[in-house]
């Protein structure tokens, strides 16, 4: 079968998926969570219990303060016994809503049973408001708000809605199980997004090292009029937005741009299946699928399903019984994630795996000399020239750096793994952008 | 003869062309530049250092070149210092206004014996690009993070790293106070002050916003609020849990008692410096 | 104690080391050949080349810039075997130390190691030595197969001082000249094998041909430079041919003979002293094959590959300056 990629650079990495056949699992409730008050893109949310106060699963624990903003909803039952400033996996100080779990109720309004529910009755306005109700946000790791992303803005067309069931990200295989487990669901919310978006298609991208889920959704592709399935090339990075917009329908967003600009929609899967539940089954974002996963680090390596604000040493319980040898624990994949700095820090709504190294894995190489063999600039997908950005910045040449189209950078770190002399060039790109910002507040 | 003619001639008349091609560029690209400023850029450090708040050396001169007395006052070259702006203010033929030294001070104490290091990093060593995987480098959120940026930032060889403490350096002599480092650092720890006289300077060296408790528990010379220092002087102002002294507070005055009454040391007296370093040995 | 550390957290498995290694390996065929066919004395050179660039740059590293010395990421070995390939067997091992330290020194540490360097080293040592000591550059042995301890110093010409000699000696018509001389020519099968007298790597077209596989295999280099080198000096040749019909340009006897492939394959492609984007390479490899066209039909040297390359390298700077990839979402200007 032919499959689609996008043209320029890419890197083929060792994509270890290792938990691809094992199944979700619960993870079981812990004794506390942390639930942070920003777990998006945008403005913290309002803070709406107290101390003392009883909450259960679902509760709204904080509400939106603008726009750009989302709700945050209770993932355990239980008692509010703190809200203080906790370092966050983000590095950053954040209020977090410290809840002792008691007991396992849930908010009435919520639908639990296992069945499917396929007609969907609620109009345009009801969906993105039930979406916005739900605290539902990108959960590909960006945590940008989804209703935002469900409303088209004034004076731009949409004509594709693109279903992000690629996981090029090294070990992780979080959205590969739900596609498998939860194919339908996924394609009932691909439908509620059409109609809260006013388009008639939508097209499920998921690349080819992922045959089961494949199958899956191709056979039940057939009984819905409009979804289709788009085989990828499993290549990294071709789940980043542009990347696949470029895959899939040839058109490439302009410099500065985002996608709507070239009429397109890029929704991850797991978002998909958030807002298939929340719409259809009134049940808030207070969990995801999280991958927990690692060579030797990770004896188990399994699919958790997980309460927002667990933390993350209660999953590290669970996959190994000697936690002495781990070296480094990676909040997302291998190639973008982000090195927790304790144990404790809580996984959000945006955690897609945790990553576990041995202590020998976790040394990052010394860097050498470039010798200019250019593979930076071969394999960017972006077409830009890491080496030069760096010798930009090496020289304190800034000025340099817009003309090097730093701020198109993705930072998708393929610059910085395909380097022979392992010099850090995603490191000298993200200083770039600081340095660009900068220079632009000026 | 003919050879030497020939040679000569050629010569000479590639000179003269060449000669006349000048003359006309020069005629056609001839600006009329104000020759004070000429003469401001000549005489200014030309490090482009931004200090003065200007983009460089280029702009500042053009700045005071079309200055009037009062705007002039506010215009000052922070690394030529009080010497240069009386020779610029000779070019002009406005008075120089006598502004007293300052320098970089670094407020934190946070170093590998005070706060030890809780993270190891690896990636490029910056300070900015840690923040945003690591609030820090010990337990203290607000504390230098120690991998020199601020050092890579000066232009003038003023920061040097002390690999004893972890913590970068102000050689006094060298700082001109452009502004570099308190740019760069993304904890905000430096800040610019009165160089005072015989470097005699009192401020908090701490940054932390922490209560008391914690913040001791973080770091042994973390600033707890405790109030003592704002009962000897009023201006004292204690803020978020931090106390800072204003450069109104006399340091010759208050700076010994004032580093006295501390009782984690977070406050600094340069003043009795070299009890301290005897002290450190 | 947790390690933090910025994204990503793997790292591919090529390492400068192992594309050194993967060139040294890439190179060895040819030295299987060279030693098969010039036996101990091109071993000799070979061995001097190496040890001389390696302990070169290791003094240099430790004793003037006082750094960690580079010796480990292999690439002054590289640089010592593909010196002693363009030397000739029985090569004195005293002038192949001064090729080194040109090489090494001047060449590469001079200007700040490697990654550094304009030039190619190995071909900057080459054609220092070939204007230094022109005589010893160009007693090239006659082939002795399997003959390994053979120092006997019987000599002969290369193919394409053979040619070059023909062109400017000889003034009969085309086509006599092709009869009379047809004789003193190898014919293409050892040409091809490497039964030819030349520099110690560059006689056994096989041999580097399958060095090439083996990089474009290990995804050391991309096909690009070679492949339109070759192609450019080919169809000039091949043009040339077509016009005079002089011997010289005959393009089969050309293309295997002297330095091309070697050249080609493990020079032109030299990281450090290539261009960095793919057009770049592309216009860097046309110009090789002009220049090297140009040489060896205009010039008194009957070689040209190792001088096209080295003025190609001077390009470099400019051609990457000139040809930016197009960055996504962006139109080329």
């Amino acid at each position: 079968m032919k499959t689609k990629t996008f043209p320029m650079g890419g890197i083929h990495i060792d994509k270890h998926k290792i938990t691809s056949h094992k199944a979700i699992i619960d993870a079981g409730l812990p004794e506390y969570v942390y639930i942070p008050i920003k777990q998006h893109i945008g403005a913290p949310a309002k803070i709406l219990v107290q101390k003392g106060d009883k909450v259960k699963v679902g509760t709204l624990l904080a509400d939106a303060d603008g726009l750009v903003s989302a709700d945050i909803h209770s993932s355990v039952s239980g008692e509010v016994v703190k809200i203080e400033d906790i370092v966050n996996v983000d590095a950053y100080l954040t209020p977090m809503i410290v809840i002792k779990v008691e007991g396992d109720e849930y908010e009435k309004s919520i639908d639990r049973t296992p069945d499917i529910i396929k007609d969907i009755t609620l109009s345009r306005e009801e969906i993105i408001q039930r979406i916005r109700e739900s605290g539902i946000v990108g959960m590909g790791g960006a945590g940008y708000p989804t209703p935002i992303k469900t409303t088209i803005p004034e004076g731009k067309t949409a004509d594709t809605l693109i279903i992000n069931g690629i996981e090029c990200e090294a070990y992780l295989t979080a959205d590969d199980r739900l596609m498998v487990e939860h194919a339908e669901e996924i394609i009932i919310g691909a439908k509620i997004l059409n109609k809260a978006l006013g388009i008639q298609n939508a097209i499920i991208a998921i690349d080819e090292n992922k045959p089961e889920a494949i199958e899956k959704m191709q056979s039940l592709c057939r009984k819905y009029v409009g979804v289709n399935v788009a085989v990828c090339e499993s290549k990294y990075p071709q789940g980043a937005e542009k990347q696949l917009i470029k895959a899939i329908t040839g058109r490439e967003v302009p410099s500065g741009k985002l996608p709507i600009d070239v009429h397109c929609i890029v929704q991850n899967a797991g978002t998909t299946f958030a807002v298939y539940e929340a719409v259809q089954k009134h049940k808030p974002l207070y969990e995801r699928i999280i991958t927990v996963s690692g060579d030797e680090a990770a004896e188990t390596p399994q699919n958790f399903r997980v309460r927002v604000g667990t933390p993350a040493s209660f999953l590290i319980k669970q996959v190994t019984k000697h936690p002495k040898k781990i070296g480094k624990v990676i909040f997302g994949g291998a190639m973008m994630g982000i090195s927790a700095v304790n144990m404790e820090a809580p996984t959000t709504k945006l955690t897609s795996g945790i990553l576990l190294l041995t202590d020998k894995d976790a040394n990052k190489p010394q860097s050498s000399e470039c010798i200019r063999c250019a593979r930076c600039a071969d394999f960017c997908p972006m077409g830009l020239r890491p080496y030069a950005i760096a010798t930009a910045l090496k020289n304190h040449e800034l000025s340099e750096l817009g003309g090097l189209h730093t701020m198109d950078c993705i930072e998708c770190g393929s610059c910085s793994y395909i380097c022979p002399a392992r010099i850090p060039l995603l490191d000298y790109c993200k200083l770039g952008k600081m340095e660009v910002r900068k220079q632009l507040k000026k | 003869m003919n050879i030497i003619l020939s040679g000569v001639l050629v010569l000479g008349g590639i000179g003269f062309c060449a000669a006349l091609i000048l003359y006309y560029v020069a005629q056609k690209f001839h600006t009329d530049d104000d020759m004070r400023v000429q003469k401001i850029e000549k005489i200014l450090p030309g490090a482009n250092c931004g200090g003065c708040g200007q983009a460089g050396c280029h702009d500042f001169a053009v700045a005071c070149a079309t200055s009037d007395e009062k705007s002039f006052e506010k215009l000052h070259c922070t690394v030529g210092g009080n010497k240069l702006m009386k020779e610029i203010a000779d070019i002009l033929g406005y008075k120089a206004v006598e502004k007293a030294p300052t320098v970089a001070v670094l407020r934190c104490q946070g170093s590998c014996q005070n706060a030890p290091i809780k993270f190891e990093f690896s990636g490029l060593q910056s300070c900015r690009l840690a923040t945003q995987i690591a609030t820090a480098r010990s337990e203290c959120p607000y504390g230098c993070m120690r991998l020199g940026d601020c050092v890579n930032a000066c232009k003038f060889g003023a920061l040097k790293m002390n690999p004893k403490t972890g913590l970068p350096e102000v050689d006094e002599n060298k700082c001109v106070s452009c502004g570099a480092c308190v740019a760069v650092c993304p904890k905000q720890l430096f800040e610019i002050r009165p160089k005072g006289k015989d470097g005699k300077r009192v401020y908090v060296a701490c940054r932390n916003q922490l209560k008391g408790a914690q913040a001791r528990k973080n770091c042994s010379v973390a600033c707890i609020a405790c109030q003592k220092c704002a009962k000897i002087n009023s201006e004292i102002k204690i803020e978020n849990n931090l106390s800072y002294i204003p450069t109104s507070v006399d340091a010759e005055q208050y700076g010994e008692i004032l580093a006295k009454s501390c009782p984690t040391g977070a406050i600094v007296y340069t003043g009795l410096k070299k009890e301290n370093n005897q002290h450190e040995d | 104690m947790l390690k933090i550390s910025t994204a990503p957290h793997i790292n591919s498995p090529q390492s400068t080391q192992s594309i050194m290694r993967d060139v040294i390996i890439a190179l060895m065929p040819a030295f299987v050949v060279a030693l098969c066919v010039f036996g101990v004395s091109a071993l000799e050179v070979i061995i001097t080349s190496v040890a001389g660039c390696v302990v070169f740059e290791y003094m240099i590293c430790k004793y003037l810039m006082h750094i960690q010395p580079t010796t480990w990421d292999l690439s002054a070995v590289v640089t010592g075997l593909l010196l002693g390939y363009n030397l000739p067997a029985g090569f004195p091992i005293w002038m192949n130390l001064i090729g080194c330290f040109v090489a090494i020194a001047i060449t590469k540490m001079a200007f700040g190691g490697i990654g550094k360097n304009l030039f190619n080293p190995a071909l900057a040592g080459r054609v220092f030595l070939l204007i230094s000591f022109p005589m010893e550059m160009t007693t090239w042995p006659k082939p002795h197969i399997f003959d390994f301890m053979n120092t006997d110093m019987q000599t002969g010409a290369t193919t394409l001082g053979i040619l070059k000699h023909l062109d400017a000696e000889t003034s009969a018509t085309a086509l006599s000249r092709a009869t009379t001389n047809q004789e003193q020519l190898p014919d293409y099968l050892d040409m091809f094998l490497g039964n030819i007298g030349g520099s110690i790597g560059e006689i056994s077209t096989l041999a580097l041909i399958l060095g090439f596989i083996y990089l474009l295999y290990r995804r050391i280099i991309s096909w690009h430079i070679p492949v339109y080198y070759i192609a450019t000096f080919m169809i000039l040749t091949t043009i040339h041919w077509l016009l005079t019909g002089s011997t010289q340009a005959e393009p089969m006897t050309q293309l295997l003979s002297g330095g091309l492939f070697l050249g080609t394959i493990f020079m032109a492609t030299d990281y450090t002293t290539s261009p960095m984007s793919r057009q770049g390479r592309i216009i860097f490899a046309i110009g090789c094959g002009i220049l090297t066209y140009v040489i060896r039909f205009y010039s008194v040297y009957p070689e040209g590959v190792s001088f096209a390359i080295l003025i190609m390298n001077a390009f470099v700077p400019m051609i990457d300056n000139l040809c930016v990839p197009r960055v996504f979402g962006t139109r080329r200007k």
